[in-house]
């Protein structure tokens, strides 16, 4: 059926455009004969055409445009009286016989449109004439149409300012008062097309209506061009005519649109000064007018302007735009009771945007906005609108673009309670926004109130908010949140020690709340950053005497201590043993033996009950060995119990490459290559025996399990330690020794042809090398190679 | 055979002919063939004067009873045509008895004469003048010309000419207030009004002003009464909605009007009525009927 109604609509269109040309011919020829009562009879018959009630707006617009056509060469003919012999006052007159209304007038508009060419009557005598006259077409196409018709003839022939037609009698407010008569007699029309038809075609009479909609804001576009609607006569007049107008039509769509229209066609600066009066009107729209789209572009609009130049901004100042806006938004929010959650937000986001572009400087506005926007979210629990929240989001990113420095947004206090409307997922998202702002302008937080401040911002990463089961969360995502918040950590920075302590123990206060799962990702850069203010300290210790809470490097090593011990329970073991090591040596290089000793102890309590993997175990004990190796506050007690563990441990591992190679490593804790350094020769030489031994075990169980003896690397790493050894001059390392070291290496080799892997026969061989080349060297150091035999 | 086409053409030729034919003004005048012919135009009061010539065919001589022309006023009414009746009749003799051998012409006049109805041609019924000259012959039966003439009387415009104003409706459904200007208007006369919507609860879709002759004949139970529509106009195009107001401007000059005449000697009256027709999507009409007053005004040109 709807197929149908669209051939037919085709068919009555080409009946419609056949009528037309069929007429026009007609007309044409007692144009030609200059025959005007032949001419106005086929005009009037062309023009009945339009009389259709068949078509869409669409196809009428076609039909329209045709006999528009047809008018011109009419009304050509009209204005030369010489032609048709009649004055046209008598022509004004004689149009008017016709017996159908809709063709009568729009020979009464093009005569008209000559009458006031003519001059002979003032201009807004006609136009008020025709545009009352107008009034008989109540259907809302035709006389949409008709009216249309009648501006566009007008529209070179009002009285404006600087026209030809203005006068005495004729003023700019008679054009204004024509264009705004007109404008209010089609937007009724266009209204009214809403109420007609049943309510299956409802939907389809709105986009009809809609395709209809350019042709009533045009009159807004004339109204836009008339030179003599000057500020004052915006305000007073036109302003407030055309808002009443719409206001009183009561029609969702019209009102969007007009609304639109006003917005888009006159000058920013009219906006300006009469924004109290546009706002005013916001307010008593309908409902579902959506009145979020068209102040955002008002906003819009207006900041473009405040953009456009620096000197408008005291307007800007002076009509007090901000709180006008920002009461008017206010008011619409209050009076739209069924607007959804995000209309109003977006409200708010564009008061911000526009907050932000015209008053950049004026922080208390951002916070005023945020705050209203609190009040507004405060009746409601979380948002749950997609939309909304996405809404949310850009209003707090705002702030944060436009100010490079995060630290400005830190100081709106509406900022965080904001924030608290959003669900988890959005918060963190936010969160991970304000952190890539700070990182992407590598802004300094640098007191503990801000950090504090900050902290609850993203609190969303920093601890879990509700119950919500980690589980779901994706191990990805998380893992790259919590790396954030681990970088943003490294961004509070205060030069002051004092201070910085303070945002330490704000930092450490917030994260410790985080459970298992973050501590692993937020603890190191707590502590890595207490110890960089740990080794600020040390050049700079004993300074502070007598303050109430002096950052010494003991406090913070405390502080560090339970933090540490935090991280430990949770457990990740291998990660707190590392801290405690770092911990370890940074109170090494403070002097504070009892300090190092504690976090050593730490250290190995937590390898002996928690580091349970071989392989982790293997890396620990390096670590241990490392560190240790590098200690020097101990007195001989404390490092014998320590290295005596170590080595111990060492021992201890399960596999014997790797027992092997650790107790060689331990061969350095009693050989320190400094001035003072601990150089205990025999006990070097001690280990590397033992680790000989080892090695040999090694090699004979690869033997039986295997059939082979395996690699003779550990070997020839342990050579390397005895020729390291050598170098540095311990007595118990003896040339000797390493020959017959040497001579072991080649014999197995030999006896393990079968099995020759490359890799530990180049290191041999380098080996050898290198002692070759020593000894050709020369000096102290060649005298002392001398006797190797290679 | 001569003879007897003889005896069928009239034996002499009368022409009438008025004194101020060149300067007075002439207007159609439907025939009952239905052909137009121009006639002079007069008003009551007015001087009828002129000649009449006759002249018999030529070597005839008409012997006659004597001469006269006569002012006759007559109304016909055609379901008893051919009779009609004069309500005004003014004789002038023109000539003895005697004979007439060759042309001869007699002035006459008829002065100040009464005239107090106008020319009209109705449905049903005819108004007209007629000067009438009769040959009388006893014997061959007298020879009669007629020279038909219109009159029209002019009015000045009204003293008391108020506004038609009134407020119509159908209960619950429709209601309009209506104006017209004037309840009186001349002929060339433009009718400005309005239609006010009070309220509209039917789906109209268009609105036109009929403007209705009324033409009754005879009197007491054979009236007979016909009604013609003699414009038609659009006024409005569409549905209204509550509170507009429509405008009416009608030009009276395109259509053929006569003015009102109140019963004409007891025969017959012609009466005007501007009808307001809305009618409504089903093609259902509504209207309301008023009655006005046409006359003639006294044209100044």
């Amino acid at each position: 059926m709807i197929l149908d109604g669209i051939g037919d609509e085709e068919k009555w269109l080409a009946e419609g455009i056949a009528g037309i040309q069929h007429h026009a011919f007609y007309m044409h020829r007692a144009l030609d004969a200059n025959n005007l009562r032949d001419a106005l009879k086929y005009s009037a018959l062309m023009l009945s055409e339009l009389r259709t009630s068949r078509l869409s707006p669409h196809k009428y617009y076609d039909l329209y445009m045709r006999a528009f056509d047809e008018l011109r060469k009419l009304e050509m003919f009209f204005k030369d009286e010489s032609r048709h012999g009649v004055s046209i006052v008598d022509l004004y007159e004689l149009v008017q016989h016709a017996g159908n209304i809709l063709p009568r007038l729009y020979l009464l508009c093009t005569v008209g449109s000559v009458y006031i060419k003519s001059k002979e009557a003032p201009a807004k005598d006609v136009l008020k004439d025709l545009v009352e006259m107008c009034r008989a077409i109540q259907h809302p196409m035709r006389g949409l149409f008709l009216r249309s018709y009648l501006s566009q003839v007008s529209r070179d022939k009002l009285p404006d300012i600087g026209s030809e037609y203005e006068g005495d009698a004729d003023t700019v407010m008679d054009a204004v008062d024509f264009v705004l008569q007109n404008f209010t007699e089609m937007n009724k029309l266009w209204v009214r097309m809403l109420y007609q038809g049943p309510g299956r075609v409802r939907e389809k009479h709105e986009k009809e209506r809609s395709e209809l909609r350019d042709l009533v804001g045009k009159n807004l576009h004339v109204l836009s061009q008339i030179e003599g609607v000057e500020l004052e006569l915006y305000k007073d007049t036109v302003l407030p005519r055309v808002l009443e107008q719409v206001i009183n039509c009561k029609d969702e769509l019209a009102q969007y649109y007009l609304m639109d229209c006003i917005i888009q066609v006159f000058p920013d600066e009219y906006h300006l000064q009469t924004l109290e009066t546009l706002l005013a009107a916001f307010p008593q729209l309908q409902p579902t007018v959506d009145i979020k789209t068209v102040l955002s572009q008002l906003m819009e609009r207006l900041s473009n302007y405040a953009a456009s130049s620096t000197d408008v901004l005291p307007e800007f100042l002076q009509v007090e735009a901000f709180s006008k806006l920002s009461s008017a938004i206010g008011r619409v929010i209050e009076s739209q009771i069924d607007m959804p959650i995000v209309g109003s937000i977006s409200l708010y986001v564009s008061l911000l945007t526009f907050t932000l572009r015209v008053h950049p400087d004026r922080l208390d506005y951002v916070d005023q906005v945020l705050g209203a926007c609190v009040k507004k979210l405060s009746g409601t629990t979380k948002l749950e609108d997609n939309r909304a929240i996405k809404q949310v989001v850009a209003l707090l990113s705002a702030p944060l673009e436009k100010y490079d420095d995060i630290v400005t947004a830190l100081t709106l206090s509406n900022y965080p309670r904001v924030m608290d409307h959003l669900d988890n997922g959005t918060n963190k998202v936010m969160a991970v926004v304000i952190i890539q702002s700070i990182m992407k302008n590598n802004s300094c937080i640098s007191t503990a109130d801000k950090v504090e401040v900050l902290f609850e911002l993203i609190k969303g990463l920093i601890k879990d908010l509700d119950c919500t089961s980690a589980d779901e969360l994706d191990e990805e995502d998380f893992g790259e949140e919590q790396n954030s918040v681990a970088r943003l950590i490294h961004m509070l920075y205060n030069d002051d020690p004092e201070e910085m302590l303070k945002i330490l123990c704000t930092v450490k206060k917030h994260i410790m709340s985080g459970g298992p799962k973050r501590l692993p990702f937020t603890v190191p850069p707590l502590i890595l950053s207490a110890l960089k203010l740990v080794r600020r300290l040390q050049g700079q210790d004993g300074e502070v005497v007598g303050e109430e809470m002096p950052a010494t490097p003991k406090k913070i090593f405390q502080i560090l201590n339970q933090t540490i011990e935090a991280l430990s329970s949770v457990p990740s073991p291998e990660l707190a043993l590392r801290l405690y090591l770092e911990c370890a040596e940074a109170a090494n290089d403070c002097d504070l033996e009892p300090v190092a000793y504690e976090f050593f102890t730490q250290a190995f309590v937590l390898y002996e009950e928690e580091v349970a993997d071989s392989k982790a175990q293997v890396t620990a004990i390096h670590l241990i060995i490392g560190t240790l190796q590098r200690m020097n506050v101990f007195g001989v007690e404390n490092r014998d119990t320590l290295t005596h563990k170590a080595t111990g441990y060492s021992a201890k591992l399960l596999k014997k490459p790797d027992q092997c190679r650790a107790v060689y490593a331990c061969s350095h804790l009693f050989w320190v290559d400094d001035q003072d350094g601990v150089k205990d020769g025999e006990r070097v030489l001690l280990c590397l025996k033992r680790a000989l031994r080892i090695a040999n075990a090694a090699q004979q169980m690869a033997s039986v399990t295997r059939g082979s003896s395996g690699p003779v690397t550990l070997f020839v790493e342990i050579l390397n330690k005895y020729l390291y050894f050598f170098e540095k001059g311990n007595p118990q390392i003896t040339s000797a020794a390493i020959q017959g070291l040497v001579e072991l290496i080649k014999t197995e080799m030999q006896s393990d042809s079968t099995n020759v892997s490359p890799a530990p026969d180049a290191f041999f061989s380098s080996t050898l090398r290198y002692i070759q080349f020593q000894k050709q060297k020369g000096g102290v150091m060649g005298e002392k190679y001398a006797p190797i035999k290679v | 055979m001569n003879y007897l086409i003889g005896a069928f053409k009239p034996s002499c030729n009368i022409s009438i002919t008025f004194s101020d034919a060149k300067t007075r003004k002439q207007v159609p005048l439907k025939k009952e063939s239905g052909q137009a012919v121009l006639v002079p135009l007069f008003q009551s009061q007015e001087n009828i004067s002129g000649k009449i010539s006759i002249e018999p065919i030529q070597g005839k001589k008409i012997e006659h009873n004597g001469v006269k022309v006569e002012l006759l006023g007559q109304i016909e009414m055609y379901f008893d045509r051919g009779n009609f009746y004069d309500f005004t009749s003014l004789v002038r003799e023109l000539d003895v008895p005697g004979e007439l051998y060759e042309k001869k012409t007699y002035p006459f006049e008829f002065s100040t004469v009464e005239m107090p109805y106008e020319t009209y041609n109705g449905v049903n019924v005819r108004l007209r003048y007629v000067l009438k000259v009769t040959v009388s012959r006893g014997y061959a039966g007298s020879i009669v010309e007629y020279q038909d003439f219109v009159v029209r009387n002019y009015s000045p415009p009204p003293s008391i000419n108020n506004s038609i104003k009134m407020e119509v409706g159908i209960e619950d459904c429709l209601h309009i207030e209506f104006e017209y200007n004037k309840s009186k208007y001349h002929l060339k006369d433009v009718i400005i009004g309005k239609i006010y919507f009070l309220l509209v609860r039917i789906k109209i879709k268009n609105m036109d002003l009929e403007i209705r002759r009324r033409e009754s004949t005879g009197s007491g139970p054979s009236t007979h009464v016909e009604t013609e529509t003699l414009a038609k106009f659009e006024l409005m195009d569409g549905a209204p909605v509550r509170g507009e107001s429509i405008p009416i401007r009608l030009f009276l000059s395109p259509y053929e009007l006569t003015p009102t005449h109140r019963n004409i000697n007891n025969k017959f009256s012609v009466k005007y009525y501007l009808n307001l027709v809305l009618v409504d999507e089903e093609d259902r009409r509504y209207f309301k009927q008023q009655e006005i007053t046409i006359y003639r005004l006294q044209e100044t040109s």
